[in-house]
């Protein structure tokens, strides 16, 4: 009799979720992570964007399920976690971007999504303030969302622990072995567990986990450096992206919480890869002209604190979610590239129909986008 | 409430000339004043609401640490205490959220941020930052300085009164505020130093750059040796209605009072009998503010004796074995509530008193503002600390420790500096609490002409024995800390010791008269307006008890030490050596008015101010297992302003009352920035619009 049926490693954005759904199923559920309390690995450094407007297929349906449980989450169970659904906006200056983004709108219009092309006028009813000089227009998708990511964590792991889920903190994982049947023994440096499946939800760690697990997962952290302002009245409700690539960084995006604080981030280029989290001296400039660039009235505003947090990369953007091919009973859901909050719960409830069915929720030739084994030098995801 | 008029001590300066409007009435602040400093001298307490709860929001740190004091300026929203005002500045109160300006121009471009090189970097232009550069400078080396007010000299600013220590190391005798201004002197003297004022350090980076921004410019500098000399912050209390505006730091009252000559309070109370607290209550009578007394939860103060007596003399009791309970009122305090405690500081029920007062001083100690000294570490870089920002001690050690550290650097850097073997010890005596009491001894008497010294406690002091021509003054024992003894009896009543014991522990006896009577010299630092020749006073001893009346003879400036009257009375010849001083104060203003009018219970006691999260949610937390503060940042404790500064070892008071072991207590992760700055700043545009 092992000790527990699941052992999920890493209570983070995707271990949480995972967690409470696999306790809501009446599965005998442990999470081990090395960090003192939930969330404290890369959800405390997402900025909180929840969208579904992506190019691949397997992402927009799994993030239409995430958004449902963001959603619904505090009629049905009571926390308020700061959901709101203020829309994705992508503003665009470039005739390239808008022949780019119009291009996708047939695929994300026949998964079902709302999104649409704006005017320059109309998006400047959506982003009242925004620059308009040289404004095309852009996308804009109502139905997207933000949320808290620290209340998320904290509202999964309450009910997962309700729902009879044990969790063990400050436990790092230093190997897992399959023992007589198909019993897994998972060993931390303060525990040891056994299980009939184990779960690699490592996040940044993911391809540590894995090679416990005997295989070598594509997963390359990389940092993206954010801020947060003070409080002001707020002013526009969605998220922003800006796709242009500018001297020193990609695309950079930001939204306005409810509290009135101002959430930014950008993409650096070239990527800084590693595993460091400490902030530099180069984000607050590069990414306070962009905020202004676009948005001339932030001037005036304060940044309050900044941080810097990983991206577990993948060769194409796209994350890995499955099974193992030779090794029965081993599930991996790690490479999220930075959108591990908002694919997180839409991936939990695949996962768990995965274990308790053996079956995803979405169409399976859908979810084999996620496959470990699919050709990673097929086009990569447009809107990273 | 106002303005100080006539200060015993401080140049009063310039009149308020300039017009600025606080929510559509017109007022008038002086050149350079701070907008909440001028706000308070015209009767502004209330800057705002918070946005979570509508509690009114005042005066805290008066230091740019909190934000507290935040208002709209010419529609922008701006720490009041750090902005000064400009003529014609339209400020409005800060009412919940604050909305940015709406039509703004789209930028023209960027200056780049620009990157200074230099040897070294001090952040805190103090006692000990300033030491340290004197000490680097000789050497040729290239020094920064910054610092966030508009003048050098860090909290010495603040000091009317004269420094102990030890006349040779640290100035011992001269009044903080004149200290100040002879180093800041000493420094102009090097062109390789260079001294960036209102400029706040906000953030060190990995790359190993500190980010330094002030009103038109934020800059990043890379040094290769980097100190930290940027003081201490005050600790907070928790209590019901501590979040009351008119419940604030000793520190941010006497930056009020003595840097900006601003009267905040008619009548107040302070909690804390350690220096800074006794300092301060003595601070406000000189300011002429009514001191209901001094609260001490300790069977004993904490500070120097000598400082508690001078307050005494004056009319201030000091009430020890007592805490703060309540704080009432509705927009601000009106009552404070104290009681009485037993060993284990466990309230005793019905010892409570309330007195009414307008204001209540927190002095309950401080803590080194050292987290950019963590960060710098962490990254590797070649980083000092010195002053408080190292350990809590008394300026006169922050002196001493910034030499310590300033030769370190420079050995650092590669050039020879010598560190006197001894140095270590006379750093460690400097900092020395407060030694053991002893009886005050028999002087002599014998010509009828005598010093009396009523120093009665180790503490680092040495100028009285420097200062007497006839040499009839000697240290016992240790040569700063022992006790100063009269050991001749040779005295020519040139009353030089009287003027410059900081203590003002010395009278000088004269009953070489015929007659009844006797005559006694007393050092004296209030108003000369409050006592005048042919007065009759009450004459009180070191402890302020009442003697006998005493007619004021004569009341004469002791030069040099200028702003020090010695007071002569004339008292019957055998009390004469008894008397220490006057009292000023009446005794009715510390009697008790009435019953407590708190309503806060503890459970509500807001213990995040910035986010206004109360002591049941955290504790509810607490007992549901969290161990890690950076989980309590769901209730959204640390998230605000001060990022935890203030809250954070307030947290960990409920822990330890929740009986949890602080050592499985994590605390809050630190980030950059310690204090908000505009993206525009941070951008490179430069205000007025003149970019390029």
């Amino acid at each position: 009799m092992t000790s527990h049926d699941v052992i999920v490693i890493g209570a983070g954005s995707v271990g949480l979720p995972t967690a409470f759904f696999l306790a809501q199923e009446g599965v005998r559920v442990l999470v081990v992570d090395e960090l003192p309390s939930p969330g404290q690995g890369q959800n405390k450094s997402a900025i909180g964007g929840v969208r579904a407007t992506h190019s691949d297929p397997a992402k927009i349906q799994t993030c239409q399920l995430s958004l449902g449980v963001f959603s619904e989450w505090k009629d049905r169970y009571g926390d308020d976690i700061h959901f709101r659904q203020g829309g994705y906006c992508f503003p665009v200056y470039e005739r390239e971007h808008e022949t780019s983004l119009k291009d996708l709108l047939a695929t994300q219009k026949e998964h079902g999504l709302k999104i649409d092309w704006l005017d320059a006028a109309d998006l400047i009813g959506v982003l009242p303030g925004v620059n308009p000089d040289g404004l095309r227009g852009g996308t804009y998708s109502p139905e997207d969302g933000n949320v808290s990511p620290i209340l998320a964590a904290k509202a999964f792991y309450d009910r997962a622990v309700e729902q009879g889920a044990e969790f063990k903190f400050e436990e790092k994982v230093i190997s897992i072995k399959k023992e007589s049947g198909s019993a897994k023994r998972v060993k931390t440096d303060r525990g040891s567990y056994t299980a009939e499946k184990v779960v690699n939800a490592a996040g940044a760690g993911a391809r540590e986990v894995g090679r416990m697990m005997g295989v070598d997962l594509p997963v390359v952290p990389d940092s993206h450096e954010a801020g947060v302002t003070e409080p002001v009245e707020p002013f526009f409700m969605p998220m922003v992206v800006d796709i242009r690539g500018l001297p020193g960084s990609t695309n950079f995006y930001f939204y306005q919480e409810a509290t009135g604080h101002l959430i930014f981030c950008l993409t650096p280029e070239p990527p800084i890869p590693g595993l460091n989290r400490d902030s530099t001296s180069d984000f607050l400039p590069q990414a306070s002209r962009r905020l202004i660039k676009l948005f001339p009235r932030l001037r005036n505003i304060r940044v309050r604190r900044v941080w810097r947090g990983l991206y577990p990369m993948t060769p194409d953007g796209v994350p890995i979610v499955g099974t193992l091919r030779d090794s029965d009973g081993f599930y991996i859901a790690v490479g999220f590239c930075g959108q591990g909050l908002m694919l997180g719960p839409g991936v939990a409830l695949n996962l768990v129909s995965l274990i308790t069915t053996g079956q995803p929720i979405i169409p399976g030739g859908i979810f084999e986008s996620f496959s470990l084994y699919r050709d990673y030098s097929r086009p990569s995801e447009a809107l990273k | 409430m106002g303005r100080i008029t006539e200060h015993p001590i401080l140049e009063v300066g310039p009149k308020a000339g300039i017009p600025f409007h606080f929510n559509g009435k017109r007022m008038l602040a002086k050149p350079g004043e701070v907008i909440s400093s001028a706000l308070f001298a015209n009767g502004i307490t209330i800057f705002g609401h918070h946005p979570r709860d509508g509690s009114a929001q005042g005066m805290f740190c008066a230091n740019g640490q909190c934000s507290q004091c935040l208002v709209i300026a010419d529609g922008v929203p701006v720490k009041g205490c750090m902005v000064p005002v400009q003529g014609g500045m339209k400020v409005t109160a800060c009412e919940g959220t604050p909305a940015l300006p709406k039509a703004d121009t789209a930028p023209a471009g960027f200056e780049p941020i620009r990157t200074i090189e230099t040897d070294v970097l001090i952040i805190g232009g103090g006692p000990a930052g300033i030491t340290a550069a004197l000490e680097l400078a000789p050497h040729g080396l290239e020094i920064v300085i910054v610092d966030d007010k508009h003048r050098l000299g860090g909290k010495l600013v603040l000091q009317t009164h004269s420094f102990f220590g030890t006349v040779e190391d640290c100035f011992a005798g001269t009044r903080g505020i004149d200290i100040a201004t002879n180093l800041a002197r000493e420094m102009e003297k090097y062109p390789n130093i260079r001294v960036m004022l209102n400029t706040t350090a906000v953030a060190c980076y990995h790359d190993r750059k500190i980010g330094v921004v002030n009103q038109k410019e934020y800059a990043l500098v890379s040094p290769r040796c980097l100190l930290i000399a940027a003081g201490a912050r005050e600790k907070a209390l928790a209590f019901p209605g501590c979040d009351l505006p008119g419940v604030y730091g000793a520190g941010a009252f006497q930056t009020l009072v003595n840097r900006d000559l601003v009267r905040p309070s008619e009548k107040l109370l302070v909690i804390g009998g350690g220096n800074v607290g006794l300092i301060a209550a003595y601070h406000a009578v000189q300011a002429g503010i009514a001191v209901v007394g001094v609260v001490e939860a300790l069977p004993e103060v904490g500070g120097y004796k000598v400082h508690q007596d001078k307050i005494k003399r004056l009319g201030v009791p000091v009430w020890t074995s007592h805490t703060v309970k309540c704080a009432g009122g509705g927009d601000g305090v009106e009552t404070v509530t104290v009681v009485g405690v037993d060993e284990s500081f466990t309230p005793i029920a019905g010892t409570e008193k309330t007195f009414d007062a307008d204001t209540l001083l927190v002095a309950v100690g401080l803590n080194p503002v050292n987290e950019l000294y963590d960060q710098a570490n962490r990254f590797g870089m070649e980083v000092y600390s010195a002053g408080d920002a190292s350990e809590i001690a008394e300026a006169s050690a922050a002196i001493f420790s910034g030499r310590i550290a300033g030769r370190r650097m420079v050995r650092s850097l590669g050039k020879s500096a010598e560190i006197p073997g001894e140095w270590q010890r006379r750093w460690e005596v400097l900092k020395s609490k407060p030694g053991a009491t002893y009886p005050l001894k028999t002087q002599a008497t014998g010509s009828g002409l005598f010093p009396v010294i009523r120093c009665v406690q180790e503490i680092p002091c040495d100028p009285c024995v420097h200062i007497c021509p006839k040499d009839m003054i000697k240290i016992e024992g240790d040569p700063v800390l022992g006790l100063p003894q009269v050991v001749k009896d040779e005295c020519t009543g040139c009353r030089l010791c009287v003027a410059v014991c900081p203590g003002l522990a010395i009278t000088l006896v004269d009953l070489r008269g015929e007659g009844p009577d006797g005559l006694v010299v007393v050092p004296f630092e209030l108003m000369d307006s409050v006592v005048g020749v042919g007065d009759t006073v009450d004459a009180v001893d070191m402890d302020g008890n009442f003697i006998t009346g005493a007619e004021v003879i004569k009341v004469a400036e002791a030069k040099p030490y200028d702003r020090t009257l010695l007071i002569t009375l004339k008292v019957a010849r055998e009390k004469a050596a008894e008397v220490a001083g006057l009292r000023v104060q009446d005794a009715s203003i510390s009697e008790p008015s009435g019953a407590e009018t708190c309503a806060c219970l503890d459970d509500e006691i807001v213990i995040c101010r910035c986010e206004r999260v109360k002591a049941e949610d955290i504790r509810e937390a607490i007992r549901g297992g969290v161990r890690d503060l950076n989980q309590l940042k769901t209730l959204r404790c640390g998230m605000g302003a001060c990022g935890g500064k203030t809250c954070e070892a307030l947290i960990l008071g409920l822990y330890r009352d929740e009986d949890v072991d602080l050592c499985d207590v994590i605390g809050f992760a630190k980030r950059p920035l310690v204090s908000e700055v505009t993206l525009g700043l941070l951008a490179g545009e430069r205000p007025g619009g003149e970019t390029g």
